[in-house]
């Protein structure tokens, strides 16, 4: 259980995984998260579903090193055990058949998360629309999966080298303005992006879910570190959550809590990045 | 038993009238000056000389009260009598008949309201330190390595599932698996032992204790199964479809209550549970090898009065806080921490204020608290709770510079078990409703006991909880 099966680097410092975790991958759907432990003396980290294979039991994650944490996750190589894989955990995203276009907009490594999300919005009968961003063309991931899966996808990059120039907003924008018939949209990825696009929808009342993956310890509603404010009341993002009403969202103190630990991660960081340099580093 | 140890102690009992006449033994404990800077145990234990002489105390009473005041039926006058004749591990394992945590309830339990206030001594003179004692035996028993397993009646080919490894769960496990019953439980963090590890202190709890009575429920045969969050990846009926003959819940009081007071969510706010979780499980305390952060302010402000408040602001204290104070809307006479942890907290200089409510929190530009605006409280007539309902006395605003708050202001029930396991009927505040006596809830076959659902309460009534489910449940294994 929690192998490594698979590793691949998507870019430099984006590293995707498949773990074999066959129970839990039976039971998750689209939109949860798990919580993920390297090793005895390691972070708990929350992390999206990436992909679910149900038929081999493994488990997708895609992960960027910013700091100590992930930089020890992403260094673990194929073979190797993570000590814990929690999860699922979080409600799933919401799934019906919503009678008109959905469209599912992933920034970063939110992008990996929205294909499952695709998938299930797909077996229940929507038309899908994905857009994917990124700061160039380098840095898209999960372009071929999404294109598989989704009806139409369209790409932004902000320097212009592939798709749209501009961020994922303006492809969404321009989708309102061409009457697409919009009933639904999901997105994954930094808050900022988020925030965007529920400001974008707001005017047009189109309902639009966001996926929060704000601080947390145990993910199970126990310590209340998660906590986001929705239409200005407290809810924990890991058991009433993680995906919100965007136009509920407060972002901005969000933006503020995800900085809190800033200036411990930075020295957590740098003493892992020291300590590998020497020959003390854990890979 | 290493002899040596035992080599000029006056063992065995004494005449009745000198036993009153010898002065409750102190627990000898570190320095306050010292251990604010560390996150040691507190208190040192008895020595082999104090605990004798302090079992010496007790009067071997027929109709022993002190233990209508113990929630697990511990024979207090029978292992005090085995301390006498310097039987410590028999004393021990005497407590385990019962008790299957001495070690955690010798050190948490909240004694002076339970078998201590009911020791005749207590009337005239001053009980006997029962607490204490227990803890000294346990001690000794496993720094002895006199642990044994217990016996354990032939397999009855029944399994029981226990959801959750605190204080609940663990004695439903150790009482379970002695009669029998296969016996797995299942926690959702990575540590077992619930708010033994991720909400009592080390400085209160060491882990290692902890971890010895869960090493030794295991030596027994429980099977532990942990960072598997029932729930989530399996639901009741589920475990019953697995073959699980009967359930256990014991999933603590799961959910932080905040005040709702504006500002709340402003970075340097915590919960207690996430503040304690941070320093406890995650080891924040030794940010360099664990690197879990947590902010070490210099000032920090808990808001409640209750054990978990005392825990949080020594906690603070200890990450080398100038100020940590406690803020609390009654009066000391109305603080539900135990004496003994007021006690240890006003030695280590923690400062009180009393009658003392926040009304909102004021932050930085980056959005870190940086003060916290008060009103001054008065005490009127008695709620519900029998205590002096506090009232805010108008113009009294003041304001309180902090940069670390703690909200220790109790916990709601988890919702994750309600949620997912249909026709399990729970209260209004979402507990588990459950028998008095056996911990049945409304589905047949699941139990419940502890936080989930009484509401926040003590380790021992949870452990009491348990016990009694436990019998329960055997009971309904035997006619199933």
């Amino acid at each position: 259980m929690n192998e490594i099966v698979y590793k691949e680097d998507l870019y430099p410092n984006i590293t995707l995984f498949r773990i074999s975790t066959p129970e839990l991958v039976n039971k998750a759907e689209a939109g949860q998260f798990i919580i993920l432990r390297a090793y005895e003396d390691s972070e708990r980290i929350p992390m999206s579903i990436g992909g679910l294979d149900r038929e081999k039991g493994l488990l997708t994650i895609v992960v960027m090193e910013v700091g100590k944490s992930s930089a020890e996750i992403v260094r673990m190589e194929v073979g190797e055990k993570f000590l814990d894989v929690v999860g699922p955990l979080g409600i799933p995203t919401h799934m019906e058949d919503f009678g008109g276009t959905c469209i599912v907009i992933g920034g970063g490594v939110g992008i990996p998360p929205i294909l499952p999300i695709a998938k299930a919005l797909k077996d229940h009968g929507n038309k899908v629309i994905g857009i994917i961003g990124a700061r160039t063309e380098d840095l898209l991931i999960y372009e071929a999966e999404l294109g598989a899966v989704c009806d139409q996808l369209v790409i932004t990059t902000d320097d212009g080298s592939k798709g749209i120039q501009g961020f994922v907003t303006h492809a969404l924008q321009k989708l309102i303005d061409d009457g697409e018939p919009i009933k639904f949209v999901m997105s994954v990825g930094p808050v900022i992006m988020m925030k965007n696009i529920a400001r974008t929808t707001e005017p047009h009342g189109i309902p639009t879910w966001v996926s929060l993956n704000p601080i947390m310890v145990d993910g199970t509603g126990m310590c209340g570190g998660c906590r986001v404010s929705i239409d200005g009341k407290s809810k924990f993002a890991c058991v009433d959550g993680p995906d919100f009403d965007g136009h509920k969202v407060d972002f901005d103190e969000l933006i503020q809590r995800q900085a809190m630990y800033k200036p411990q991660e930075k020295v957590a960081y740098d003493d892992f990045l020291h300590k590998c340099r020497i020959g003390l580093g854990k890979k | 038993m290493a002899s040596n140890e035992l080599e000029g102690l006056m063992l065995g009992q004494i005449e009745k009238k000198l036993r009153m006449k010898i002065p409750r033994q102190q627990m000898p404990a570190q320095d306050p000056k010292e251990r604010i800077h560390n996150f040691k145990e507190v208190p040192n234990g008895f020595t082999p000389a104090l605990a004798v002489k302090e079992a010496q105390r007790c009067l071997q009473c027929k109709k022993a009260t002190c233990m209508d005041g113990c929630p697990v039926d511990v024979d207090i006058p029978g292992f005090l009598q085995l301390i006498t004749e310097g039987r410590f591990s028999d004393a021990a394992k005497q407590i385990k008949l019962t008790n299957s945590l001495p070690a955690v309830c010798g050190r948490v339990c909240p004694q002076e309201e339970q078998c201590e206030i009911t020791c005749v001594l207590a009337k005239k003179f001053t009980p006997v330190a029962i607490g204490h004692l227990e803890r000294f035996v346990a001690d000794w028993e496993r720094e002895h390595n006199e642990t044994e397993i217990p016996e354990i009646a032939p397999p009855t080919g029944k399994r029981i599932a226990v959801v959750g490894s605190g204080p609940a769960g663990l004695t439903v496990a150790g009482d379970l698996i002695k009669l029998g019953h296969a016996v797995t439980v299942f926690e959702a963090l990575h540590k077992e032992g619930g708010v033994l590890v991720y909400g009592i202190p080390e400085f209160r709890l060491p882990k290692a204790i902890v971890k010895a009575e869960v090493d030794f429920l295991a030596s027994m045969g429980v099977e532990f199964k942990s960072s598997y969050v029932i729930g989530r990846i399996k639901g009741i009926d589920e475990l019953f479809e697995e073959g699980y003959d009967a359930v256990f819940i014991g999933t603590g009081a799961g959910l932080p209550n905040f005040m709702g007071v504006p500002g709340e969510n402003l970075n340097g706010i915590y919960s207690a549970n996430e503040y304690l979780t941070r320093s406890n499980l995650m080891r924040a305390f030794d940010f360099e090898s664990h690197g879990t952060p947590v902010m070490a302010g210099n000032s920090v402000a808990v808001l409640g009065g209750g054990n978990t408040a005392m825990d949080s602001v020594r906690t603070g204290l200890r990450f080398g806080a100038e100020h940590a104070r406690i803020i609390y809307r009654r009066s000391r006479k109305e603080m539900p921490a135990r004496e003994e942890e007021i006690h240890h907290a006003e030695e280590e200089g923690i400062e009180f204020q009393f009658l003392t409510a926040p009304i909102r929190f004021l932050g930085d530009e980056n959005g870190w608290v940086k003060q916290m605006e008060c009103i001054k409280m008065e005490l009127g007539e008695p709620d519900s709770s029998g205590r002096r309902r506090p009232v805010p006395i108008k113009d009294s605003n003041y304001m309180i510079d902090v940069d670390t708050v703690v909200i220790a202001i109790g916990n709601s029930s988890n919702p994750l078990i309600p949620r997912t396991t249909p026709g399990l009927e729970t209260n209004k505040w979402g507990n588990i409703v459950a028998d008095d006596e056996t911990g049945l809830t409304s589905r047949k076959g699941v139990y419940a006991g502890g936080d989930i659902v009484t509401g926040g309460a003590t380790v021992i009534l949870a452990a009491g909880a348990g016990k009694k489910a436990a019998r329960a449940i055997d009971d309904y294994l035997k006619n199933l």
